[in-house]
């Protein structure tokens, strides 16, 4: 009843002029609250969901391609800079945008339940790690025990060349992983994949002995940046100085500048995702998802094919690695823990697999609720509990609430919840993924 | 020389001996059926010839190469599309994706043309999209391209699982019982079919079936098996008459039976 009513709603929305002013309005009422009220965080949701209704409502592809990129690349920084927490908010959709539609082709494509995706998350953050700080001259020395004054191996803005190479070693080793693995169905794939992910970790926690690799638990630091240009942050001041209201420094840049990173990351990784999944690729991995015995009688090489796909997966990883050690300039194995691999993973589920904007919704909507709604949630609780304020009715007084009453603290539960609900109530995810219509033209067919 | 040529073709599952020294060969544009009570192993025979299954001992000719020791997409690619006992399509996908799966190994594109949308690329889609429209209406679907394979009525997805094994341009059509769970008319529509698949595009087909009106029908040889054993192999008219042809679906008795009806 609801839903159809709102659907109704919706569709006679959704035609005419109605569709452009409700997604301007939508982005500018989104931007004013946020400006106005910087520490709001409903305000800053309001701000994310215009993408939404940027997707949902039917405007012209010019228009949608215009709002989105003034959005992304106008709007978000300049609140971004006046509110640095918002930016890293947005940094980390953006970061775990592109690990859940790298883990969406080998899950949601190929239908290949992969449990250690962050494994090559981790190879990618790793390799630019020891390239890109002093580790190679610490080879030798146990942790905590170099002498101070390193040279850096490699200049920072080597930087760019090690996404591309984080892009191929991520593949090869997709690959080198894959092969022994993917001759396994199900469930055995993923616990084979589970095992795998928990090795990288490891090895990363051990290998400072006997050559110091890694540095063990503690991490490497520091890791270098590319250099900023001096006009990059004269040009920002230039224009946005007056909006921003103060004068922006080159490490707030930085953030910036890795936001502009990942958001070209992205759009290149979708690009890449689209075409492969509209060719004799995608759809071979389609096939082996659907039935592996009927796809190999079309003569799709199963593993071949898995391998692709297991490549393909395993090297976007590896760029968003080399790009998370640089702009935290710091790496440890914490990072690479079994949760974040169920995490993307879920992003990827509760999304809808093998849906890309579900795919990026799923990110959002996840780390959006593990950063923010219920951190909010528990730092107004803890106002609620120093005021006098009291519950009417029942009569309760607000500073007698349990400090064990920590919304933060329910996360998980609050997350597991949201999964189980989905599952039962929408499998397929928030954004079902949908086959393309073909156009055909039947005129000699006839 | 014959297009398929089996020579003692063994498969054995433990103890079980599947298939025993089989031997078959099949001309270039012909029909054949292989008959045989349940559990006589002729899917097992299909699953042998086409990889799924590694046979233990004979040899395997096709088209003048041996096909032992293949995988399944290999000898899939040597020109031998089949379809299953249990439908097997690709469910969650468009009734011409499915088709253009079908066309799988003919594809050239190479990743770099995928990835920029080369012209070629572009031609080449645009033509397999043709060609499956073209499939879909040779077998009888109309205008169902965009809907999901597993939305499609039973007939029609038998219908598409014909259409995606033609895609292959097969040389060689092997069909597990085609016309199951099919009402007279259906079957009598898919019979059509196969014999202009014979003709229109000489396709040699090969056939496991259970419904002898089919098998009779279009058969130009049939091959009867049981507990794993060639028992008998000839023109329909041959096999009708073979008393252990008629023991093996009817038991001893019933030889014996027709035996003493026409002494009296």
């Amino acid at each position: 009843m609801i839903s159809s009513f709102l659907k109704d709603i919706f569709n006679r929305l959704n035609q005419g002029r109605w569709p452009y002013l409700i997604v301007i309005g939508h982005i500018l009422a989104g931007s004013l609250l946020v400006y106005t009220q910087p520490r709001s965080n409903l305000a800053f949701l309001v701000l994310m969901t215009s993408f939404l209704s940027l997707y949902f409502f039917r405007t012209g592809l010019r228009f949608k391609f215009v709002a989105g990129a003034i959005l992304a690349a106008v709007i978000i920084p300049v609140i971004g800079v006046r509110n640095i927490f918002y930016l890293e908010v947005i940094f980390q959709i953006s970061v775990f945008s592109a690990l859940a539609l790298g883990l969406n082709i080998v899950v949601g494509f190929a239908g290949l339940l992969d449990l250690g995706y962050v494994a090559f998350y981790a190879v990618g953050a790793y390799l630019w790690a020891f390239f890109g700080s002093q580790q190679f001259y610490v080879l030798h020395f146990a942790p905590g025990t170099q002498p101070a004054d390193l040279a850096f191996l490699l200049p920072g803005d080597a930087f760019y060349m090690f996404l591309l190479v984080g892009v191929i070693v991520a593949g090869l080793t997709g690959i080198l992983l894959g092969l022994p693995v993917l001759r396994l169905r199900g469930d055995y794939l993923a616990i084979v994949t589970l095992g795998f992910g928990e090795v990288i970790r490891v090895l990363a926690n051990n290998l400072d002995k006997p050559l110091n690799f890694t540095n063990g638990p503690q991490g490497i630091t520091p890791i270098q940046r590319p250099t900023m240009p001096e006009f990059v942050v004269d040009g920002f001041n230039a224009i946005f100085s007056r909006v921003v209201g103060h004068e922006v420094t080159a490490a707030a840049m930085y953030n910036l500048m890795f936001y502009f990173f990942a958001l070209v990351v992205i759009i290149v990784i979708i690009f890449v995702t689209r075409r492969l999944d509209d060719s004799k690729i995608g759809r071979a991995w389609t096939a082996v998802r659907e039935d592996e015995t009927a796809a190999i009688a079309q003569g799709i090489p199963l593993v071949r094919m898995k391998l692709t796909a297991f490549a393909v997966g395993a090297s976007f990883a590896g760029v968003m690695g080399v790009l998370l050690a640089a702009s935290r300039t710091f790496i440890s194995p914490e990072s690479f823990s079994f949760m974040q691999s169920i995490g993307v993973l879920s992003m990827v589920i509760l999304g809808g697999a093998g849906s890309i904007p579900g795919v990026i919704l799923g990110a959002a909507t996840v780390t959006i609720l593990n950063l923010q709604v219920l951190q909010g949630f528990s730092l107004y609780l803890n106002e609620l509990r120093q005021s006098d304020a009291v519950i009417p009715i029942i009569n309760f007084a607000w500073k007698d609430l349990s400090t064990q009453l920590d919304p933060a603290k329910y996360q998980r539960l609050l997350f597991g919840l949201i999964l189980v609900l989905m599952m039962i109530f929408r499998p397929a995810g928030l954004i079902p993924a949908a086959r393309r219509k073909r156009e055909i033209d039947r005129e000699e067919t006839n | 020389m014959a297009l398929l040529e089996i020579n003692k073709m063994t498969k054995t599952f433990g103890g079980l001996k599947a298939i025993s020294d089989v031997t078959f060969s099949l001309e270039k544009g012909r029909i054949a059926s292989i008959i045989g009570p349940n559990g006589a192993g002729k899917t097992t025979f299909f699953n042998t010839l086409t990889g799924i299954y590694r046979p233990d001992g004979g040899t395997i000719q096709f088209n003048g190469r041996s096909l032992v020791g293949l995988r399944p997409d290999q000898i899939a690619a040597r020109g031998i599309a089949r379809t299953f006992q249990n439908i097997r399509l690709f469910p969650d996908m468009t009734v011409i994706e499915n088709i253009l799966v079908g066309m799988h190994i003919h594809f050239k594109q190479s990743p770099l043309q995928t990835l920029l949308r080369l012209p070629a690329f572009k031609k080449e889609e645009a033509e397999a999209e043709k060609k499956a429209a073209e499939l879909m209406g040779y077998v009888g679907l109309k205008s169902v391209e965009n809907e999901l394979a597993k939305n499609l009525p039973y007939g029609a997805q038998r219908r598409l699982e014909i259409a995606r094994a033609l895609a292959a341009d097969p040389l060689l059509l092997l069909l597990d019982e085609p016309a199951a769970g099919m009402n007279p008319q259906e079957t009598e529509d898919v019979t059509r079919l196969f014999r202009d698949i014979k003709t229109d595009l000489g396709i040699t087909i090969l056939l496991i079936e259970h419904d002898m009106r089919v098998v009779m029908n279009i058969s130009e040889d049939i091959c009867v098996m049981d507990y794993g054993e060639k028992i008998a192999q000839g023109a329909p008219d041959e096999i009708r008459s073979n008393t252990r042809v008629i023991e093996a679906y009817l038991g001893r008795g019933a030889v014996a039976g027709q035996h003493e009806e026409k002494l009296t």
